[in-house]
């Protein structure tokens, strides 16, 4: 079911178009909506559908089910053009459809530097070695003997966004914010592990190693190995899926992506950081002095619009509308979160539903009264801490346009007459 | 064993420790002892590595660059190589050590990393001698020309965090807003992006 695209057109998927065609032509489809019923009644009610009257699937189709085949539209996306080839890169997750705060496992972005490692767990040893009294291997049934922890955070690519750097550029919340998931984490904290080596007084770095072919690498002050991160190997209940590392990852609450550490395999106490390929020709964040910032650990207050959003045009008119987003601040909770209708001329202050949890997504929804007017939809969240979201035109006059990393400008979604959504700047 | 809190897990062995344990730092901790020179580089490069690199390590389609882009790091395109932005030479060693070739890591030997390394040098005419030899005892005198230019995380110094001024909430902009860039007119999102048919 491929379409031709007009040329002249925004980039619509058909999805999109036939949900703006419901706004603008619902009187051509009456009859299966609800509002367009005809005289004798919606067939949907007035006639026995097949699932009124024959038996459905036993309890033993599916031992691990899968989600409606309606919702075959829920998946995670690449760009093919952001890099070389599959096996080092990244996809996203579909934010537009989600909601609440908890992403499903099998919709966690993915991001690899080697491919996905399929590793047998009984075939996998974590190693703790350098600066500790006693170099120890632990086996993943040794480490669940540990005492244990659940921790909910969000894990955001350092590179979220960053193609939107220098404007706009990707036309939908999944691929402008989808390198970021929130889940569960199960594990032990690194404190814990770190302890059973014992640290030595001059260890003041912890170097974290993947078994994957990347061997990923990544210095981590040893204040942060001690304060909140965790050696995980459950995700919203169950195992890690191998895409995120099955079965042991680094969970490092509120810091850039690449830190969290898949196929954990080996840490390593030093006493000083070892400016590994990742963090120097990588996640390094280049300014227009042409210096460049290193150890941009801490991803700042973020937040977007889900819906409306491009891929979630407006389908039903005028009237009630809910705005959708989420907020999140790797440096604590979300205080509060601001929408504006009018592209940033007044704000209004949204409600965060649910749970607030630090370091997690947190979910926002403001209730309008649509009157079909075109919007400026923009969101701005603001952290514990009291710092706020800039604007993109903030953070390209304190950093320039080539920082890739860390962009966490305010977004804005167009929202025309027919409902249709665009990724868009404003001046 | 003796020693921790839970007692749990093993002491790990020598020869464990020196099988995963092959990191490299700036000051040299974990070099290993070898050397291999820039001649010697040469073919070693062009038989795992040019194929993707490019021979002169000008990147092919759009896989990395290696080599060239010196002063471009102001440039509206800056291109960010080994000679031009990288800080250490100590982090080419232990990378290709670690990750190269791509889909075949871990398959060279330590002399074939330093002649791959000190051909890099001379791609990105930091060395200039087809005979330089690297080695473990001259690493450290290599330095590369962007060492200096890696500065501290400053962010919270940047003015919209540093003030932490509550934000404008009613009537915040006096000119009118308009729209100064659209991704539909770039148009370089997937096709099915939120598509059915995906």
């Amino acid at each position: 079911m491929t379409e031709t695209k007009d040329k002249g057109s925004p980039s619509l998927s058909r999805r999109s178009l036939l949900k703006a065609g419901l706004a603008t032509g619902g009187a051509a489809v009456a009859g299966v909506t609800a509002t367009g019923a005809r005289a004798e009644g919606d067939p949907v009610i007035t006639e026995i559908q097949d699932w009124n009257r024959y038996l459905g699937d036993g309890v033993d189709a599916a031992p691990y089910g899968l989600p409606s085949e309606f919702e075959s539209e829920v998946v995670r996306r690449n760009v093919p053009w952001l890099t070389a080839d599959a096996v080092a890169s990244i996809n996203f997750t579909p934010l537009h459809e989600l909601d609440g705060i908890i992403t499903p496992n099998g919709l966690c972005f993915e991001r690899h530097h080697g491919g996905v490692a399929q590793i047998r767990p009984q075939d996998h040893r974590l190693m703790i070695n350098g600066l500790v009294d006693t170099p120890l291997v632990f086996t993943m049934d040794d480490l669940k003997r540990f005492p244990r922890e659940n921790h909910v955070y969000f894990l955001e690519c350092a590179a979220n966004g960053g193609m939107e750097w220098r404007g706009s550029q990707l036309n939908g919340c999944q691929f402008t914010h989808g390198m970021v998931h929130n889940v569960m984490y199960t594990g032990v904290k690194l404190k814990t592990l770190l302890e059973e080596a014992g640290v030595k007084t001059n260890g003041k770095w912890v170097l974290p190693e993947g078994a994957d072919a990347s061997h990923m690498t990544r210095s981590v002050p040893m204040e942060k190995a001690l304060d909140d991160c965790l050696v995980a190997w459950k995700m919203n209940g169950e195992a890690l899926r191998p895409e995120q590392g099955y079965p042991l990852r680094l969970v490092v609450p509120g810091w850039e992506g690449n830190m969290w550490v898949k196929w954990l395999r080996r840490l390593e106490v030093g006493d000083q950081p070892w400016h590994h390929r990742e963090e120097t020709s990588k996640y390094t964040d280049l300014l227009d002095t042409g210096k460049a910032r290193r150890f941009t650990w801490v991803m700042d207050p973020k937040s977007v619009i889900t819906s409306p959003s491009p891929q979630m045009p407006i389908s039903h008119g005028k009237g009630p509308l809910v705005i959708s987003g989420l907020a999140w601040s790797g440096n604590g909770r979300i205080k509060r979160v601001d929408v504006s209708i009018d592209g940033g001329r007044n704000w209004t202050t949204a409600r965060i539903d649910g749970l607030s949890l630090s370091k997690s997504l947190h979910r926002f929804y403001l209730d309008i009264d649509w009157d079909g007017s075109e919007l400026l939809l923009q969101s701005r969240a603001m952290d514990e801490h009291g710092f706020y979201q800039p604007t993109k035109n903030e953070l390209r006059a304190a950093r320039g346009e080539n920082s890739i990393y860390h962009n966490n400008g305010i977004q804005t979604w167009y929202v025309q007459k027919d409902g249709t959504v665009e990724n868009v700047e404003v001046g | 064993r003796e020693g921790g809190v839970f007692g749990l897990g093993r002491k790990a062995t020598d020869a464990e420790v020196a099988a995963w344990d092959i990191d490299i730092r700036p000051d040299g901790q974990g070099l290993p002892v070898g050397s291999g020179s820039v001649a010697d580089g040469e073919p070693i490069y062009t038989d795992n590595c040019a194929v993707c690199h490019g021979d002169f390590g000008e990147g092919v389609g759009r896989w990395p660059i290696l080599a060239g882009g010196h002063d471009t790091l102001t440039d509206d395109r800056p291109e960010k190589t080994i000679g031009s932005y990288w800080p250490y030479l100590s982090t080419v060693y232990d990378y290709v050590r670690r990750a190269m070739p791509f889909g075949n890591a871990r398959s060279l030997s330590d002399d074939d990393v330093y002649a791959i390394t000190a051909y890099l040098l001379y791609l990105n005419d930091i060395v200039d001698d087809e005979e330089f030899v690297l080695s473990n005892e001259n690493f450290l005198e290599v330095r590369l020309p962007n060492e200096e230019n890696f500065i501290p995380d400053a962010r919270y110094e940047e003015p919209h965090y540093a003030e932490k001024s509550e934000p404008c909430m009613k009537d915040c902009k006096a000119d009118p807003i308009e729209i100064t860039m659209r991704a539909a007119i770039l148009d370089v999102t997937p096709e099915d992006g939120g598509d059915d048919s995906a």
